[in-house]
C-alpha cells in the first residue's frame, strides 16, 4: 500500500537520512562539548567530530579540509560570499562606476540576488544576466557582460525551480582568467553531482546540509586558499571562529550531520542519480503524453536527475496543487502572494506567464519509488483533465481561439 | 494555508459548471448574459453565462467555467448558486464581502471574490446591452 501524501518537494527540502541522525545524537548529550573549549575532554571530543566532518565535506567537493567555512545553510553562504568578496575586493578609492561591478543572474535565488541588491544600494554595480529560452547561463554571457570593474561573478551552479545546469567550469576558467572572484551557490547541485573545485574553477562555493539529506540549520562556504587565495570581509563579528570567517558557537550536531550527509552523497551519489534520472525522465515523459499541451521548462537534458519542472496550459497551479493534495510539490503559480505575480524564474526565460502560472515542480530523492511516480503520473494526468473541464481557457483553445490574441481586462 | 471546508466542498464539488454554448453560439442570444473576466497572466480568468427569463428578468440558470485557484473555483461556483432566481437586479446586490465570508477567504484570497462579483456585473451588464435595457450605474469594483 502506498503511503500518502507522497513527497516530491526535495528541491525544497530532503528527509534526514537516518544515518545521519544516528551519527549527531552522541553530540547532543555526551559529546556536547564547545569545540571552543581548549583545555578539557568536553571541548577535545567536539572538536574532533568537527573536524571529521570538515574532512567529509572537503572530500566531497575536491578540496581541502582548511578551505572550509561552516555556517548555518546557504543564505548565510551566499551573503558571506558575496557580500564579503565584494567589500574585500572593491575598488578604492571608487571609481565613476561606484565600488566595483558584480555579475549574476536573473533567476537566481533570493539569497543570492538579495545581498547583490543591498550592495547596489551601498554603491556596487551590478548586471543581472537574462538566461537563454533553456534556463542556462552560459560563459559566453557572462564574458559579454564583464567589465574592467568587474570584481565577482555570482551564478548558481543549477536553478532551484528548474534544475537546469549552468556552465560553471567555463565561467569559473573565464574568472580566473580576467582575475575576477568567482562564486556559486550549489545548494541544489552539492551531494547529488561530483564536485571538484580545482577542476570546476570554484573560488566560493556554498551548499547546505537540509537539501542533501541532513539536518536544516547547517551549511557550508568552500574559501579556496591558492591560487588564488581568497580573502572574505566577515560579516559576523565575535569569538573569531572559523579562522575569522564566521563567529559563533560551532553548531556541533549540526557540523557532524552535515558531514556524514557529504560522505553519504560521495557514497550513494552516482547510484542515485542513475536511478533518479529514469524515473524523471518517465514523469515528464508521461505526462507529456497523456497531457497534450504540456511542456517542460528549462533544458531538457543539462538539468539536475531529480528536478522536473512542468507546465500544463490552461489549469493554474495552486488550482492543481489542491486537486494532487496527495502529492506534496510546488508551482510556479504565485497565487498566496500578494503580487499575483508567477514565478520571476519562468519569467526570466521568457515563459508566458500563462504558462508560468500552470507549472509544478516536482522533484524526487532518494526514497522516492518507481510506485509513488506512477501514483503521480496518474493522480496529476486526472487533475489536469478535471480542471480542464472546468476552465474558460481551454475551451477557447478547443475553439482555436489564441488566448494571447484577446483583449484581457486588467485587473 | 489551508482551505475552509466550504471551500474545498464547491472545488470538489463545484456547481453549475459549464455553458450554455460557446461564446460564438450566444453572441446573438438575447436571453443569455456573458460575463468573462480576469486575465490569464494574473492566473484567474472567469466565465459566466446567465439565462434570464426576459418577460420577468429573473435568471433561470447561470453556468461558470473557471481558470484559478480552489478560492476562485469556489467564488465562482458559488456565484451561480446565489444568482440563480434571484431577478438581474437582486443579484447585483451580492457583494464580493458576502463571498468572503461564506467560503471564509483570507485576506490574500479576496481578489478571487472580487473577481466572482464582477464576473456577475459583467454578465449582467451584457444581457442589459443585448436588451437595450438602462445599463446599471454602479460604482466601478474596487480595483484590486
Amino acid at each position: 500500500m502506498l503511503k500518502l501524501p507522497i513527497y516530491m518537494d526535495h528541491a525544497a527540502t530532503t528527509p534526514c537520512d537516518p544515518r545521519v541522525v544516528e551519527a549527531m545524537l552522541p553530540y547532543f548529550t555526551e559529546k556536547f562539548g564547545n569545540a571552543g573549549s581548549r583545555n578539557h575532554r568536553f571541548g577535545w571530543e567536539a572538536e574532533d567530530g568537527m573536524e571529521q566532518a570538515r574532512e567529509q565535506c572537503a572530500k566531497l567537493l575536491g578540496a581541502d579540509s582548511k578551505e572550509i567555512v561552516f555556517t548555518s545553510g546557504s543564505t548565510e553562504g551566499n551573503n558571506l560570499a558575496i557580500k564579503g568578496a565584494a567589500e574585500m575586493y572593491e575598488k578604492k578609492p571608487a571609481g565613476q562606476t561606484g565600488r566595483g561591478h558584480i555579475i549574476t543572474a536573473q533567476h537566481e535565488h533570493k539569497a543570492a540576488l538579495d545581498p547583490v541588491k543591498r550592495l547596489m544600494k551601498q554603491g556596487f554595480d551590478a548586471t543581472f544576466i537574462q538566461p537563454g529560452q533553456d534556463g542556462i547561463i552560459t560563459a559566453e554571457m557572462v564574458k559579454a557582460a564583464m567589465r574592467d570593474d568587474t570584481i565577482l561573478v555570482s551564478i548558481m551552479w543549477a536553478n532551484n525551480e528548474l534544475g537546469t545546469i549552468n556552465e560553471v567550469r567555463e565561467i569559473g576558467r573565464l574568472c580566473h582568467e580576467k582575475g575576477v572572484i568567482f562564486h556559486t551557490d550549489a545548494t541544489q547541485w552539492v551531494g547529488k553531482m561530483p564536485v571538484d573545485v580545482s577542476k570546476d574553477n570554484i573560488d566560493l562555493l556554498t551548499w547546505s546540509g537540509h537539501k542533501m539529506y541532513g539536518p536544516k540549520g547547517v551549511g557550508g562556504l568552500y574559501v579556496r586558499r591558492r591560487n588564488p587565495r581568497v580573502r572574505l570581509v566577515s560579516q559576523l563579528d565575535g569569538g573569531g571562529q572559523e579562522r575569522g570567517f564566521r563567529s559563533g558557537t560551532h553548531n556541533i550536531t549540526g557540523i557532524v550531520g552535515l558531514g556524514k550527509a557529504c560522505e553519504i552523497c560521495f557514497n550513494e551519489m552516482d547510484a542515485d542519480g542513475a536511478r533518479l534520472v529514469k524515473l524523471r525522465k518517465r514523469l515528464e515523459s508521461s505526462l507529456q503524453k497523456n497531457l497534450e499541451v504540456s511542456q517542460v521548462n528549462g533544458h531538457a537534458d543539462k538539468r539536475l536527475p531529480h528536478i522536473a519542472n512542468i507546465s500544463f496550459g490552461f489549469v493554474e497551479g495552486e488550482g492543481l496543487m489542491m486537486a494532487i493534495k496527495d502529492i506534496a510539490c510546488s508551482s510556479g503559480s504565485a497565487c498566496t502572494s500578494a503580487s499575483l505575480e508567477p514565478s520571476y524564474v519562468l519569467k526570466a526565460l521568457g515563459v508566458g506567464d500563462e504558462l508560468a502560472h500552470s507549472s509544478l515542480r516536482l522533484s524526487m530523492g532518494r526514497w522516492t519509488t518507481d510506485e509513488q511516480v506512477d501514483f503521480a503520473i496518474e493522480k496529476i494526468t486526472k487533475a489536469v483533465n478535471k480542471l480542464r473541464e472546468l476552465s474558460p481557457l481551454w475551451d477557447m483553445h478547443k475553439e482555436g481561439i489564441d488566448i494571447n490574441t484577446i483583449q484581457w481586462a486588467a485587473h | 494555508m489551508a482551505y475552509s471546508d466550504k471551500v474545498i466542498n464547491h472545488y470538489e464539488n463545484p456547481r453549475n459548471v459549464g455553458n450554455f454554448g460557446t461564446t460564438k453560439d450566444v453572441k446573438d442570444r438575447k436571453d443569455i448574459g456573458v460575463g468573462m473576466v480576469g486575465a490569464p497572466e494574473c492566473g484567474d480568468v472567469m466565465q459566466l453565462q446567465i439565462k434570464v427569463d426576459q418577460a420577468t428578468g429573473r435568471i433561470q440558470d447561470a453556468k461558470f467555467k473557471c481558470f484559478g485557484c480552489g478560492s476562485a473555483i469556489a467564488s465562482s461556483s458559488l456565484a451561480t448558486e446565489w444568482i440563480k432566481g434571484r431577478t438581474v437586479d437582486e443579484a447585483l446586490q451580492i457583494k464580493n464581502t458576502d463571498i468572503v465570508q461564506e467560503l471564509s477567504l483570507p485576506p490574500v484570497k479576496i481578489h478571487c471574490s472580487v473577481l466572482a462579483e464582477d464576473s456577475i456585473r459583467a454578465a449582467i451588464s451584457d444581457y442589459k446591452k443585448k436588451n437595450g435595457l438602462a445599463a446599471e450605474t454602479h460604482a466601478a469594483a474596487e480595483t484590486h
